[in-house]
C-alpha cells in the first residue's frame, strides 16, 4: 500500500510541477522522473515500491485498451491516410532500430575497449 | 452504474480472454490488445453503444494508466546499476533515437501531404502508449489514432528487429534490447525479455528513457521542426 502512496504522490507533485510550467510536460511524465529521482536518493525505499510497480507495469496494455476502441469514432481519418501512415510508421520504426542499435553498438564496444 | 460496471467487466474480461488466447497460440498478431481492440469494437457497435458513453464508465483504466508512467520510473530505477559508466552511449542513442524517430514519421507523412493534426499524432509513434497520449493531447493530436499506431508500431518492431538488427551487424546484446526498446516501447521490451536478461533490462531503460526524452522534446520539434 506504501507503494501506491508513492506513486500517487509523485504524481500528485508532478502535476502541480506541470501547472506551474504551463503544461510543457505532463503531470504523469515528471512524476515519473521525481520516483526515480526519490528511489535513487533512498529516500523511497524500492521494496516498498515494487509490489504497486510491478502491478502497474504488467497491466499497462489493459489501460490503454479504452483508447484504442477511440478507432469506432475515429477510423474515417485513418481509413483516408492509410498508407501514408503505414509508409510512414513502417520506415521510422526501421530507421529508429538500426540507428539506435548501430550508435549504442558503437558507443558501448568504444566505452568497453576504453576500460581494458 | 450498472452498465458503468458492465462496459469494465467486459473490458478487463475480454482481455484475460484474449491473453489467454495468445498464450495458446502464440501468433505475434493475435496479440491481446489488437485482439480486445477489435472485438470490443464489434460489440460497442452491434449494440449500438456510442463511444463517449464507453469511456465514461472505463475511466478508473485511464487512471491505471497515469499510474502506470508514474511506475516507469521505478523501471528506470531497477537499470541504475546498468546504467553507471555507460552513461555515454545510453544518453547518446536515446538523443539519436528520439530525433530519428520523431523527425522520420513526420517527414515522411508531411511527403504523403497528410494534414498536421495527423502528423502531430504520428510523431511520438516510437514511445510507449500511455506516455505517447499523454504527449499527444495537449498538443492536440488525434489519440485514439496515437494509440492505435504507436501499438501496432510496437507489434511490428518487435516481430522484424531482431532479424534486422542481425542484418545490420548489431550483435551486442546490450544494444539489441536498447534498440528493442526504443523502436518498440513495452511489445518490443517483453521481446527482448525473451532473448535474454540483459536484452530485456536494456528494454525497459530504453523504453522509459524514450518515453522522458521524447515528452521533453516534441513541443520543441513540433514548434521549430515541421
Amino acid at each position: 500500500m506504501t507503494g501506491l502512496f508513492w506513486i500517487l504522490l509523485c504524481w500528485l507533485l508532478g502535476n502541480l510541477l506541470s501547472r506551474l510550467c504551463g503544461g510543457y510536460v505532463s503531470g504523469n511524465v515528471i512524476g515519473m522522473l521525481l520516483l526515480f529521482v526519490l528511489l535513487s536518493l533512498k529516500w523511497v525505499r524500492a521494496e516498498a515500491v515494487r509490489p504497486a510497480a510491478r502491478f502497474l507495469l504488467s497491466s499497462m496494455a489493459l489501460f490503454f485498451v479504452p483508447f484504442g476502441v477511440g478507432l469506432m469514432v475515429s477510423y474515417r481519418i485513418i481509413a483516408e491516410h492509410f498508407w501514408a501512415i503505414v509508409a510512414a510508421a513502417g520506415i521510422s520504426t526501421i530507421a529508429v532500430l538500426a540507428v539506435t542499435g548501430r550508435t549504442f553498438q558503437w558507443l558501448n564496444g568504444k566505452n568497453d575497449a576504453g576500460r581494458k | 452504474m450498472n452498465s458503468e460496471l458492465l462496459y469494465l467487466t467486459l473490458t478487463v474480461g475480454l482481455y484475460c480472454l484474449a491473453k489467454a488466447l495468445h498464450r495458446r497460440t502464440r501468433i505475434a498478431l493475435l496479440h491481446p490488445v489488437l485482439v480486445t481492440f477489435l472485438v470490443l469494437i464489434l460489440l460497442l457497435r452491434s449494440a449500438g453503444v456510442d463511444y463517449a458513453a464507453y469511456r465514461e464508465a472505463t475511466q478508473l483504466l485511464d487512471f491505471g494508466l497515469g499510474l502506470s508512467v508514474v511506475a516507469l520510473g521505478y523501471l528506470m530505477y531497477e537499470q541504475l546499476d546498468r546504467m553507471r559508466g555507460r552513461l555515454l552511449p545510453i544518453l547518446v542513442s536515446t538523443a539519436v533515437g528520439c530525433a530519428v524517430g520523431v523527425l522520420s514519421v513526420v517527414y515522411i507523412a508531411r511527403a504523403f501531404g497528410v494534414e498536421r493534426t495527423v502528423m502531430t499524432s504520428l510523431a511520438p509513434k516510437s514511445v510507449t502508449v500511455p506516455i505517447a497520449v499523454s504527449i499527444v493531447e495537449p498538443l492536440g493530436g488525434i489519440v485514439p489514432l496515437t494509440a492505435v499506431v504507436v501499438f501496432c508500431v510496437g507489434v511490428f518492431g518487435s516481430i522484424v528487429g531482431e532479424r534486422l538488427l542481425r542484418l545490420c551487424g548489431v550483435h551486442d546484446p546490450m544494444a539489441c534490447g536498447f534498440a528493442l526498446g526504443s523502436a518498440a516501447h513495452g511489445v518490443g521490451t517483453a521481446r527482448a525479455i525473451e532473448m535474454g536478461a540483459v536484452e530485456g533490462a536494456l528494454s525497459g531503460l530504453a523504453m522509459a528513457l524514450m518515453g522522458l526524452t521524447t515528452a521533453l522534446l516534441l513541443p520543441l520539434m513540433e514548434r521549430w521542426c515541421y
